[in-house]
């Protein structure tokens, strides 16, 4: 982006940080938040969530069903629902994004326990590991690699979908784009696509760089692998 | 001592897996379990170290039910051997062998070092240490299963099916590295397979199931080729029985003949067909007849008193002259045994 014409550059400067709301730093941070809170619900509910279906797995189908009820809910609906409770605040874009990030990292939780070989856990269960201990010690640890991947599309989609906020007001980046709906001016639509992309790709980075260092023993099968 | 004490194991949908067991397992011996598939080994194996729980009757450990002990402390008292190793993925080897010092809170040093031992007892190279399982061979990663089993050096060793998985060449040399340890350890070992020729191999005693769960026959292996208690047994044992039971007959007191040894082609006396050429150090080099003294042909050897009558025999049917050639541990020839003194010999055994 750095052959982007001068009036761009021009735009950006006058308007990274005015000390007004809407500067695109502002935004920037709304952005964040806005996604980044849905993110960190969705693990602090799915990881006990996923480990009680794993537990007792007749909850699962029926848990797992109503997220994928909630994530087919179209979101304008969604947002006027909340509105009357929440009125035009973040928590109002929060909510929705929050169960978005639940019902695709359920499964992934879920897949995860299952991915430990019955013959790991069998071992653990003979050498006297407590039920506690084995779950720490060796299914969650085993199971991180699958619950990552969740986690790399929930951040992704969440960074995205933050913008749809918009709508009320409350679109972090996205805001610059309905600016531009009311005045066909090109720089703001390009700094909001670019930067929205950019956290897009700089979490997904970080989570990718997360799990080559939690999860060795499943970088070095990769290069081995023949 | 492990003791099974009229033992039964239904599972809740009815199926009987284990009936009415009542066995030993001696103190610092390998009780072998074996049997078809389904007879209940793996469920009888698991009863011992609580993994599944006796419906009737009792498991003694040195005369303590199994019941009386809080299960992960009585596993950590256990070794358990699997068929897929069951290693932990996400740990490197040493902390794989170091998982049970580990749970008994030894510290990090003592239980780090315990475990570069045994990685060496194992037989495998301390450079593996720092390696995830994935990256060893199956073979390897057997080992490992051994090692970790025996790190807190526990009294019993549980083992199912734990050569199985490995190509045969492998799976005898893990078999032979498991006698050798057990010279030295002497654990209690109950070892489950189901294939007949480990179990002898193995055994100090073997205990034949029956589908149902039943026991047919506990007997030392010789005892169990020689006077099968029944057809099922005898079917199981499979056929070339009297051939197998050979493994257990010494060479010890098989009659040689010394004066079969020459040290070139010239040698030897005229009278008999078959010569034994050796080189310098009394090596076997091959056989050598008058009809054609520039061919060498090839030659079966045993190590004497050692091997088994078994080997002898084979080392015979390798060769062309019928005999079969007797070596000491450095390979030196001892003797010769024709097919007169193996036939003796082999007479002598079917009596005994
Ligand atoms: N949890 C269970 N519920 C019901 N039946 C079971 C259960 N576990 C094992 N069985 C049954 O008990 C019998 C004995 O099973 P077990 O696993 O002990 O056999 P095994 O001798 O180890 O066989 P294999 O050589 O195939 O491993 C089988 O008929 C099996 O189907
Ligand atoms: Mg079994």
């Amino acid at each position: 982006m750095g052959d982007g014409p001068p009036s761009l550059w021009e735009w950006i400067g006058r308007n990274w940080d005015t000390g007004r709301a809407g500067s695109i730093k502002d935004l920037l941070i709304d952005h964040l938040t806005m996604s980044l809170v849905p993110i960190l619900f969705a693990l602090i509910v799915a990881l006990p969530l996923g480990l009680a279906c794993v537990r007792w797995r007749w909850l699962y189908q029926p848990a797992s069903g109503l997220m994928n009820i909630v994530y087919a809910l179209p979101s304008l609906p969604v947002f006027m629902l909340l509105i009357s409770v929440t009125g035009l605040s973040q928590t109002t874009v929060i909510i929705p994004l929050a169960f978005y990030g639940v019902a695709v990292l359920l499964p992934a939780v879920v897949g995860g326990l299952d991915s430990v070989p019955d013959h790991v856990r069998q071992s653990a269960v003979a050498m006297g590991f407590s039920p506690l201990r084995r779950l720490l010690a060796v299914e969650l640890p085993i199971a991180v690699p699958v619950v990552l991947a969740g986690l790399r599309v929930v951040a992704v989609s969440s960074i995205s979908l933050v913008s749809v906020g918009a709508l009320i007001g409350q679109g972090g980046l996205g805001g610059l784009f309905t600016r531009a709906y009311q005045n066909p001016f090109m720089p703001p639509v390009i700094v909001g696509i670019v930067l929205i992309v950019l956290l897009a790709l700089i979490a997904d980075g970080l989570l990718v760089l997360a799990q080559r260092v939690l999860t060795p023993w499943v970088r070095v099968r990769k290069g081995v692998a023949s | 001592m492990i003791t099974f004490d009229a033992v039964t194991k239904r599972f809740p949908d009815g199926t009987v897996a284990v009936d009415d067991l009542t066995m030993e397992a001696p103190t610092g011996e390998i009780t072998v379990l074996v049997g078809p598939s389904g007879c209940g080994k793996t469920t009888s194996l698991r009863m011992i170290n609580r993994m599944i729980d006796a419906s009737e009757g009792q498991i003694l450990l040195d005369g303590v039910p199994v019941q009386s002990i809080d299960p992960p402390t009585l596993r950590r008292g256990i070794g358990y051997v699997i068929q897929q190793a069951g290693l932990f993925p996400h740990r490197k080897i040493v902390d794989n062998i170091a998982t049970v010092p580990h749970l008994l809170g030894w510290d990090r040093k003592k239980a780090r070092d315990r475990a570069m031992e045994l990685l060496e007892r194992v037989g495998l190279d301390p450079e593996l240490a720092g390696r995830y399982p994935f990256q060893l061979s199956g073979g390897q990663q057997q080992r490992v299963g051994v090692a970790r089993a025996l790190a807190a050096d526990p009294p019993v060793l549980l083992m199912d099916e734990p050569f199985s998985a490995v190509d045969p060449v492998v799976r005898t040399s893990l078999q032979e590295e498991l006698l050798r340890l057990q010279d030295e350890l002497n654990k209690t070992i109950v070892f489950v397979t189901h294939d007949i020729d480990e179990a002898i191999k193995l055994g100090d005693r073997v205990a034949v199931l029956r589908v149902g769960g039943r026991l047919a026959q506990l007997a030392a292996p010789k005892t169990l080729l020689s006077e099968p208690s029944d057809d099922f047994v005898r079917e199981f044992l499979g056929h070339d029985r009297g051939i197998r039971r050979l493994q257990f007959v010494s060479t010890e007191g098989l009659r040689l003949r010394t004066d079969l040894t020459v040290r070139d082609a010239a040698g030897g006396s005229s009278e008999e067909p078959w010569r034994l050429v050796v080189d310098e150090q009394g090596g076997p080099v091959g056989w050598i007849s008058w009809s054609r003294p520039d061919e060498l042909e090839p030659f079966g050897s045993f190590l004497y008193g050692r091997d088994s009558m078994r080997s002898a025999l084979d080392a015979a049917l390798l060769s062309p002259s019928g005999c079969s050639v007797a070596v000491d541990d450095e390979g030196k020839v001892v003797g010769v045994a024709t097919r007169e003194a193996l036939d003796e010999a082999l007479a002598e055994a079917a009596d005994g």
